[in-house]
């Protein structure tokens, strides 16, 4: 049964005017009023372009946003409907609602998942108000998977600056990949769609009240598709905008990403620990997925972090890390700026110890997720100094360098997971 | 006279001999007494080792920072003090029980306020383990968010930090104790005043551009001058 008690009566009553549909896609906004226009045009091109024939609807479950985001939703497809050459022979209709609660990523997917269970959709996509290079593609690439072949998780593959989404490319990705045998380059997705199946079974999953519910429910998403061994595929979508001004809470991205990624270890060691068979996720039109032009990165800066947090986190890593990890690091810190290197091999440990630590809860969870923090920052130095002159295709190889090492050092996770240091 | 002497001596030793034939008794039941209270005590110091290791009171000790300080102190573990502990309330209860029953005049009137102040003695000591525990977490988290944040001398607060809860809980322990609770309450106040006036001093003076930027970004209609505290233009997801 979707638990219907996240939709407000009139939200009710505007999804049962709406009758059943095909494909519902989902745009969570808060405060978008910068983006959120142009994406809901390009999603309604897209539905009308490429699925004439299909009932559909885009809802948006909006946090509370005060910049008038709902207005331009609606605004938006007034619009369209007016002004559009493309011919729809079904009705597009278009709901905003307000979701209870503080704004969240999660309470907005929530939402998206009852109304998308009530209106019993086929298949459902989410859009990011922030995906400001949306094409009307991006949408019949992400949906036709799941209408025409069966697919129950479409992830997107974007081509993104070669130091974007850095803890994506040297923890949540090789992570996913060694621990659970998935290589999906994209675990974090901001624009995706799946299958009424896959949704329903989400939906009904305990974890609306728990953090994940919250933060980070499209990672846990795509965790439960590939331990439920979902059909999972990923679409080339393009390059993906920039925004003008990235986030920079690093511990807030942490949490959101190792955080979710160790509780979903911890919650299902039968779906990692034993070997089981690699999940295809094959990649529709993938093309090398790195761009190269210049960006301001402060590399000072993320050395002085790594080595001021070593120094002042002693006690709280003495009791993560194991003795010759600590002391690695700690020499580590010693190096100047040009010669300081954190290998892919002391990485993976690192991270495999801080997922034990994190199981056995040597300390609180949320401290040992929060301690990763100025260690990630190492990292990302080394990353950034890796791929500083290199070509798409070195950097794509390093990044597979990372995931070997996360590999390779799997019988090492499995030997801290339970034991001691 | 000589016989009269020998007479009282006699006497004398007769009583004393009775004395302590009625006496003997009430010191070998002391003895025993004092002795099946040993064994219980053992037992239940065993009993109470074995719970406190299937509960992993010893991990728990970890998290609060019990087991540092402890280890500091070239103590043992938690779980080994704490069955100490049980041992020797339960053999002094059972010592004390056996010195009543030797009929001391006044002593069941310390045997009486020693068992009333049993348990303001366990409630204070869960009030110290349950406060370290707080002190632990809080300077930690303290710790961990000074350093994200690349606040200067991290450390420094978050020892701050622990040192005025562990200054509060122990002037809660003390008033439960009643043990100098007025002077211990008055220093508690005087140190915690002095401390927050410290730092409201350093605040107003070191931090009265932030303070502005917070209330000017919090209530002013004007949006604050704009800030450069991103790292780079790296973004992370």
């Amino acid at each position: 049964m979707p638990d219907e008690s996240i939709l407000s009566d009139e939200f009710i009553r505007e999804l049962i005017n709406v009758g059943e549909v095909d494909i519902l896609v989902g745009v969570p906004t808060h405060n978008d009023a910068r983006t959120v226009g142009q994406v809901v045009q390009a999603v309604r091109a897209g539905l009308l372009k490429y699925f004439p024939r299909a009932r559909s609807v885009i809802i948006n479950a909006d946090g509370g946003s005060r910049d008038g985001t709902r207005d331009l939703v609606c605004a938006a497809s007034i619009n369209d409907t007016v002004g559009s050459n493309l011919p729809a022979l079904r009705t597009l209709h278009s709901i905003s609602t307000q979701y209870e609660g503080p704004p969240a990523s999660g309470t907005a997917l929530h939402t998206i998942l009852a109304a998308a269970d009530l209106l019993q959709a086929k298949a459902c996509a989410v859009i990011s108000p922030e995906s400001t290079s949306l094409e009307p593609e991006w949408v019949e690439r992400l949906l036709r998977p799941v209408i025409r072949e069966g697919v129950d998780l479409v992830l997107p593959v974007y081509r993104r600056h070669k130091f974007d989404g850095m803890l994506i490319r040297n923890l949540v990705y090789p992570v996913t990949r060694a621990v659970y045998g998935c290589t999906v380059q994209e675990p974090y997705p901001s624009d995706y769609a799946f299958s009424s199946n896959l949704g329903s079974n989400f939906l009904n999953q305990d974890l609306w009240t728990q953090e994940q519910g919250r933060h980070g429910t499209e990672l846990w998403l795509t965790l439960a598709a590939i331990i439920g061994r979902y059909r999972i595929y990923q679409s080339f979508l393009g390059t993906r905008g920039r925004l003008e001004s990235p986030p920079s809470d690093l511990v807030k991205a942490m949490r959101e990403t190792a955080g979710l990624l160790f509780c979903s270890m911890d919650c299902y060691p039968a779906a990692w620990k034993d070997s089981r068979e690699p999940l295809p996720a094959p990649c529709g039109g993938c093309q090398p997925a790195v761009s190269l032009e210049p960006m301001r990165v402060n590399r000072k800066r993320l050395h002085q972090m790594f080595t001021f947090g070593i120094s002042q986190l002693e006690p709280v890593f003495s009791s993560i890390l194991s003795t010759p990890t600590h002391e690695e690091l700690k020499r580590l810190a010693t190096l100047p700026e040009n010669e300081f290197e954190l290998p892919e091999p002391l990485w993976a440990r690192t991270v495999y110890e801080f997922a034990a630590a994190y199981h056995r809860a040597v300390i609180g969870r949320d401290h040992v997720v929060q301690a990763l923090v100025p260690l990630f920052r190492g990292r990302a130095l080394t990353f950034l100094t890796e791929n500083r002159e290199a070509k798409e295709s070195e950097i794509e190889s390093n990044i597979d360098k990372v995931c070997h090492a996360f590999e390779a050092e799997k019988p090492y996770l499995l030997q801290v997971w339970d034991g001691g240091k | 006279m000589w016989s009269n002497f020998v007479g009282e001596m006699t006497r004398a030793a007769d009583e004393i001999l009775k004395g302590f034939a009625r006496f003997l008794p009430r010191i070998l039941e002391m003895l025993v007494i004092v002795l099946v209270g040993w064994v219980i005590a053992i037992l239940l110091r065993a009993i109470a080792r074995s719970i406190l290791k299937i509960a992993r009171f010893d991990k728990l000790s970890e998290h609060t920072g019990a087991t540092q300080l402890l280890r500091g102190a070239a103590l043992p573990s938690l779980t080994e003090l704490t069955s100490r502990f049980v041992f020797w309330i339960a053999w002094l209860g059972f010592i004390l029980l056996g010195i009543s029953v030797l009929g001391v005049a006044g002593f069941d009137e310390h045997v009486a306020t020693f068992i009333e102040f049993l348990p303001r003695l366990v409630v204070s000591l869960f009030i110290l383990f349950f406060g370290l525990l707080a002190a632990s977490f809080f300077s930690r988290a303290v710790l961990l968010g000074a350093v994200n944040a690349n606040l200067s001398s991290p450390r420094i607060i978050s020892w701050a930090v622990r040192t005025m809860i562990i200054l509060f809980v122990v002037s809660m322990a003390f008033e439960e104790l009643s043990i100098s609770s007025r002077t211990v309450v008055v220093a508690f106040g005087m140190t915690f005043g002095a401390l927050m006036f410290g730092l409201a001093l350093a605040f107003g003076l070191g931090g009265k551009d932030l303070a502005r930027r917070y209330l000017e970004k919090r209530f002013g209609s004007e949006p604050a001058e704009e800030q450069h505290d991103h790292e780079d233009e790296l973004s992370p997801l």
